[in-house]
């Protein structure tokens, strides 16, 4: 049996304990394989990993115990399904991938596992990170550890890395590796109350992990605290001569960047994102991250992002459209589900129909046509010239202040079912989040309250390219100040 | 933009996804319905301003044309449905 204390630990905490030799590393281990099992209703994981996480855990118990340990020593983790790990099924949680055992690691949990982190499984996505609730899986949907109080039905995780923030959210993990291609770190942290971190585009490789939209695909930490984002960064990131848009720069301390000063910073105010329909709760929330702030000694400021409501229909033109040449590999012949047919072309024709899941496919058709002769002027070039316009308003913004404070998500975890009927709908999820994306600049996702019906929301930090450190700093201080304690109706360990 | 289901089933083609008769007229819709909504897009003049295909810096980095990696039949053999003596295999493509 073992300690279910040991999960009510930060990351930092737990690190810090292995260091002490409070508990062993294995003992930790122990506690979260346990936890990934009392999690099982929540589809959080795809495939745990318990075996290989009690023999990553001896090996750290070892450097522990010879004085040589890793920053990483011991921290069990939950790793995106769409990170490739060498030998371990990796699914996408598509359909097409069926079976899928890469030869190879990705570079991010290569890193990972180079700093002694241990892998508790793989977690459950949105088919191909396409989604916004985590309902598109092939692997089923993923639950929210969080319930309306009085109210059972389930609610959505938020996506695309659903099974990340549910798994990190119920202790089941003490951090997970996401994605973040037009808000699926930052939007499932805020639908479960924990922090979630994209990083700056180049600043974690790219290497191994299964693509959806190259220009907007960012691998990032999901954690329970800011300073945790912080250590975890700093083992993910670094330039990889593997992938063609690493960037070339130093890897700072990101922990020492939290000093919990932000006395004289200038922090923007977006007014472009007071959208028409935003909840009262979300816009009063967002006034008491103003006030924060400005107790804290930062310098609050107005400013315009004037493009911002061109940013979503911008991402759904040039997402899908480097999805549908992503996707166009998944054709039944090297690797995965194959549909056999009478010609090569019939036998693409069925593999991909059987198995990709009907958002993939939309996406994929939506891609084809608007990169099709006669269509791409009018959409894909159009829409990449306004993402020139998005860009640079960020970089006007950034010669005013340091950094934006600015709502995670337009809403609170909605039911399991709920808005799947319009796509657009589903996509007002990222409104956002997108701009982020698509400016390739960093942003930090922190709960800072509860909704009416309490359930977790969250505010982001959203600064200049490769300048983590101040959004990690920015973000500690609004997570002291908000004091967000609340715990979701499940967790692994029984609560407190 | 309103796409017929003959658009449809041509983009189906091109992306190599086989649709149902039944699956052509849903998709046409929803499909037409999403494209309008982007196409608030044209709002926006856009005369003369660059298109961004990434944020990254603009010039790729380069590396001598050298072998460094090779080798590995097995392993990218290894996840293929079918394969012989070293090869993948698909339906015969030259008549």
């Amino acid at each position: 049996m073992s300690d279910p204390s040991l999960l009510t630990l930060t990351l930092a905490e737990a690190r810090d304990g292995l260091a002490r030799k409070s508990f062993s590393a294995r003992e930790l281990t122990a506690a979260y394989n346990d936890a990934v099992s009392e999690i099982e209703p929540l589809n959080a994981y795809i495939t745990p990993t318990p075996e290989r996480a009690l023999a990553m855990a001896d090996a750290a118990d070892h450097r522990l115990a010879e004085g040589e340990a890793l920053p990483l020593d011991g921290i069990p983790i939950a790793v995106k399904d769409l990170y490739c790990t060498k030998g371990v099924l990796t699914t996408a949680a598509s359909h097409i991938l069926d079976g899928f055992h890469p030869p190879y690691e990705s570079t991010v949990t290569d890193k990972l596992w180079q700093s002694g982190a241990v892998m508790l499984g793989k977690a459950n996505l949105d088919e191909f990170a396409m989604g916004s609730s985590n309902t598109t899986s092939w692997y089923g949907p993923v639950e929210n550890p969080w319930r309306r109080p009085g109210d059972n039905r389930p609610l959505v995780p938020g996506g695309s890395s659903g099974g990340s923030a549910a798994a990190v959210a119920a202790r089941a993990a003490l951090a997970a590796t996401g994605t973040d291609t037009g808000g699926s770190i930052r939007q499932p942290a805020s639908f479960c109350g924990i922090v979630g971190l994209k990083p700056t585009y180049g600043r974690c490789s790219r290497w191994g992990v299964v693509a959806y939209a190259s220009s907007l695909d960012h691998p990032g930490p999901l954690t329970r605290t800011v300073r945790d984002a912080a250590i975890m960064l700093r083992a993910m990131s670094g330039h990889d001569p593997k992938d063609s848009t690493s960037a070339p720069v130093p890897v700072p301390d990101f922990e020492a960047a939290l000093t919990g000063d932000i006395r004289g910073l200038r922090i923007g105010i977006p007014k472009e994102y007071r959208v028409d329909a935003m909840p009262a709760e979300i816009e009063e929330l967002w006034h008491r991250g103003v006030e924060w702030l400005r107790a804290a000694g930062g310098e609050l400021v107005e400013i315009s992002l004037p493009m911002t409501k061109y940013a979503l229909p911008t991402y759904y033109i040039i997402a899908p459209a480097e999805a549908s040449s992503n996707l166009a590999r998944y054709d039944g012949v090297r690797f995965g589900l194959r549909v056999e047919g009478d010609t090569i072309d019939e036998m693409y024709e069925l593999t991909r129909a059987a198995g990709f899941g009907a958002e993939v496919r939309r996406r994929v058709l939506i891609g084809t046509y608007v990169l099709s002769a006669g269509y791409y002027d009018a959409y894909y070039l159009k829409a990449q010239q306004v993402r020139t316009l998005i860009a640079r308003d960020f970089v006007a913004a950034f010669e005013r202040v340091d950094c934006l404070l600015a709502p995670t998500a337009p809403s609170a975890a909605f039911a399991i079912g709920e808005k799947t009927e319009d796509p657009i709908a589903m996509y007002l999820n990222d409104v956002f989040t997108v701009p982020a994306n698509l400016a390739g600049v960093p942003a930090i996702a922190v709960p800072v309250g509860l909704s009416g019906d309490g359930l977790p929301l969250g505010l982001q930090i959203i600064g200049r390219a490769f300048d983590e450190e101040t959004v990690l700093r920015v973000g500690e201080v609004l997570e002291s100040a908000a004091q967000f304690r609340y715990l979701p109706s499940f967790v692994a360990g029984g609560g407190r | 933009m309103a796409l017929d289901k003959a658009t449809v089933a041509h983009i189906a083609a091109l992306a190599r996804i086989r649709l149902s008769e039944a699956e052509l007229d849903p998709l046409a819709d929803e499909l037409s319905h999403i494209l309008t909504w982007m196409e608030q897009l044209n709002e926006v003049d856009t005369l003369g301003i660059a298109p961004m295909a990434s944020v990254a810096a603009a010039a790729l980095p380069m590396r001598e044309d050298e072998v460094t990696d090779g080798g590995r039949c097995e392993e990218i053999l290894a996840n293929a449905p079918r394969t012989a003596r070293g090869f993948f295999v698909v339906p015969k493509v030259i008549e």
